[in-house]
């Protein structure tokens, strides 16, 4: 079970009414690594972590988190998983603190160590000395940094991140994308990166570029570009392959 | 603006196994931290607890004196004598402010289902049943709070409930609270939007509280018209108004308790099936926009 990928995705479909939001995505974030899932707005990157975190079932295929089914398992998955959602989700009335006790409850954590543990991710998000302030005093890049301390409450080894740097200026964007790649190098953490910036996927990374509910390609950067053929960045490749039909915006 | 160098790996937060504590400690570390929130939040809104104390306190202050008068109660049980108008509507203005927090606690999970932190709640490992029902109490502990607040209020206004009464009355409050919020977060999977929600309250908080013994007894309803006699009969908030009135005076009310028992197994069964990941209403309806359509 040691090779278990963290997270392996295996066809998984779904659909709202008539809307096939996914068809057959298939994708494996090995251990330790970081990956990218790169698509426009409305390509499914949304529906596809709202099955990953079990907020509802695929209607159909299987997602297993370091070999837990999470239709059989849900709990030992949901254990290894930290998740920063697209939409801010921590409590603008509570404090920095408050918030990241409310998650280690959670995952059933509470007492001294738990909130040393809780104390050192927000000084390491560089606002030890705000712990007691409210979130809503908070800059747009200081609750993402937030945030992501609060995924890390429960020592998942898979983060997941759907957009996390959307609405912010670029020093701040620059300083999240450091900030979990570092946690990808340093402390071994699996991470896939949901974005449609592709200038926050390096060359070595593996992508996934997901249009209309389906992987149109996948590789490392460079076999992206191959992928779409004549074009010979990724930017350019990533154009290509989630071009729209001019009438239809997604 | 160096930020990012602070996030040195001085700190410990390695990849290594993750904490699993999802034993029955566990369980009480989840239910204590999910009801904390709810006391939290609701101690930031002050003005939610203002509005939630001065809606039955009009009733209590204003209605009541009109309709003194305009209104005769006889001597019915759990009463022993002839009482005023206040005293008979006390019992329902309490529950109705159950009813308004069953709803709004509802209301604030469709508006936390919009914000994502009903997301967060649902990435607990926990069993989802246990995280509604940790929420369900949570909205019964503010519910609580408010309802015995405004009691003693109440009791100012020459509306004396016996002492004991307030004691023995604490689990059928309890059992009021669980129904009304059981119903709310049934109703919750439903609506998709907070816009929906105030039609909503139109056409649940409104019908519930007016067909009901809440503001006038049954036998004076049923004296106007038999349907409605019958509408308000079946309808839960007159046995959660009931079961309440009865204990406050040291009586047990059997029908309506076990009334109150059922409807609230029945509606947190039906939430629990709502917000399952395989079957529930999320999996057709939750879609972010632009995926969903």
């Amino acid at each position: 079970m040691a090779a278990a990928p963290a997270l392996e995705a295996r066809e998984v479909s779904h659909r709202f009414g008539a809307r096939q939001a996914l068809a057959d995505v298939s994708l494996t974030v090995p251990q330790g690594r970081f990956v990218a899932l790169l698509g426009p707005n409305g390509a499914g990157k949304t529906t596809f972590f709202s099955i990953v975190t079990r907020l509802y079932a695929s209607r159909s295929g299987s997602v297993r988190i370091f070999g837990h089914d999470l239709a059989r398992a849900a709990s030992l998955a949901l254990a290894e998983l930290g998740v920063v959602f697209q939409s801010r989700t921590l409590d603008l009335d509570l404090s920095l603190g408050q918030n990241l006790s409310y998650h280690a409850a959670l995952h059933g954590l509470a007492g001294p160590e738990v909130h040393a543990h809780i104390a050192a991710l927000i000084g390491r998000a560089g606002l030890a000395e705000r712990i007691d302030e409210k979130v809503r005093s908070l800059s747009g890049g200081q609750a993402r940094r937030v945030e992501i301390a609060r995924a890390l409450v429960h020592r998942p080894r898979l983060l997941l991140l759907d957009e996390p740097t959307v609405g912010l200026d670029r020093a701040s964007r620059a300083d999240i994308v450091a900030t979990v790649r570092r946690l990808v190098a340093e402390e071994g953490l699996s991470v896939l990166w949901a974005t449609h910036l592709f200038d926050e996927v390096e060359p070595e990374d593996e992508v996934y570029v997901l249009h209309r509910g389906r992987v149109v390609a996948h590789g490392n950067a460079l076999t992206v570009i191959a992928a779409a053929g004549e074009s010979r960045s990724l930017e350019e490749a990533y154009r290509m392959l989630t071009a729209e039909p001019e009438a239809e915006a997604a | 603006m160096d930020d990012a160098s602070k996030m040195g790996p001085a700190a410990s937060a390695r990849a290594v196994l993750p904490i699993r504590r999802l034993g029955p400690s566990g369980y009480a570390v989840c239910l204590a931290g999910i009801v904390a929130r709810e006391l939290l939040r609701f101690v930031h809104q002050k003005e939610r607890f203002l509005s939630a104390l001065v809606r039955p306190l009009v009733w209590l202050f204003i209605f009541a004196a009109g309709f003194r008068s305009v209104l005769g109660v006889s001597i019915l049980p759990p009463y022993e004598t002839y009482i005023l108008y206040e005293v008979y509507i006390t019992p329902g203005l309490a529950v109705m402010i159950q009813l308004f927090n069953g709803m709004q606690s509802s209301l604030s999970m469709v508006y936390d289902r919009e914000v994502g932190s009903m997301r967060v709640l649902l990435t607990s490992p926990f069993p989802r049943w246990f995280l509604l029902l940790a929420k369900l109490v949570g909205g019964v502990a503010v519910s609580l709070i408010q309802v015995y607040v405004f009691l003693a209020v109440a009791r100012l206004w020459e509306v004396e409930i016996p002492a004991a009464g307030l004691f023995l009355a604490f689990p059928a409050f309890l059992l009021a609270g669980f129904m009304l919020g059981a119903i709310g977060l049934f109703l919750s999977s439903l609506v998709r939007q907070l816009e929906n929600f105030a039609s909503v309250m139109n056409f649940v908080i409104f019908p519930m509280f007016f067909a009901s013994s809440a503001l006038y007894p049954l036998w004076r309803i049923r004296e106007a018209s038999e349907p409605l006699y019958i509408i308000c009969l079946a309808n839960p908030f007159t046995h959660a108004v009931e079961m309440v009135r009865h204990a406050l005076y040291g009586s047990f009310e059997p029908i309506s308790t076990l009334v109150a028992l059922a409807t609230t197994l029945a509606f947190f069964v039906l939430a629990v099936l709502a917000y399952d990941p395989g079957h529930g209403t999320m999996a057709r309806r939750g879609g972010p926009k632009g995926e969903a359509r």
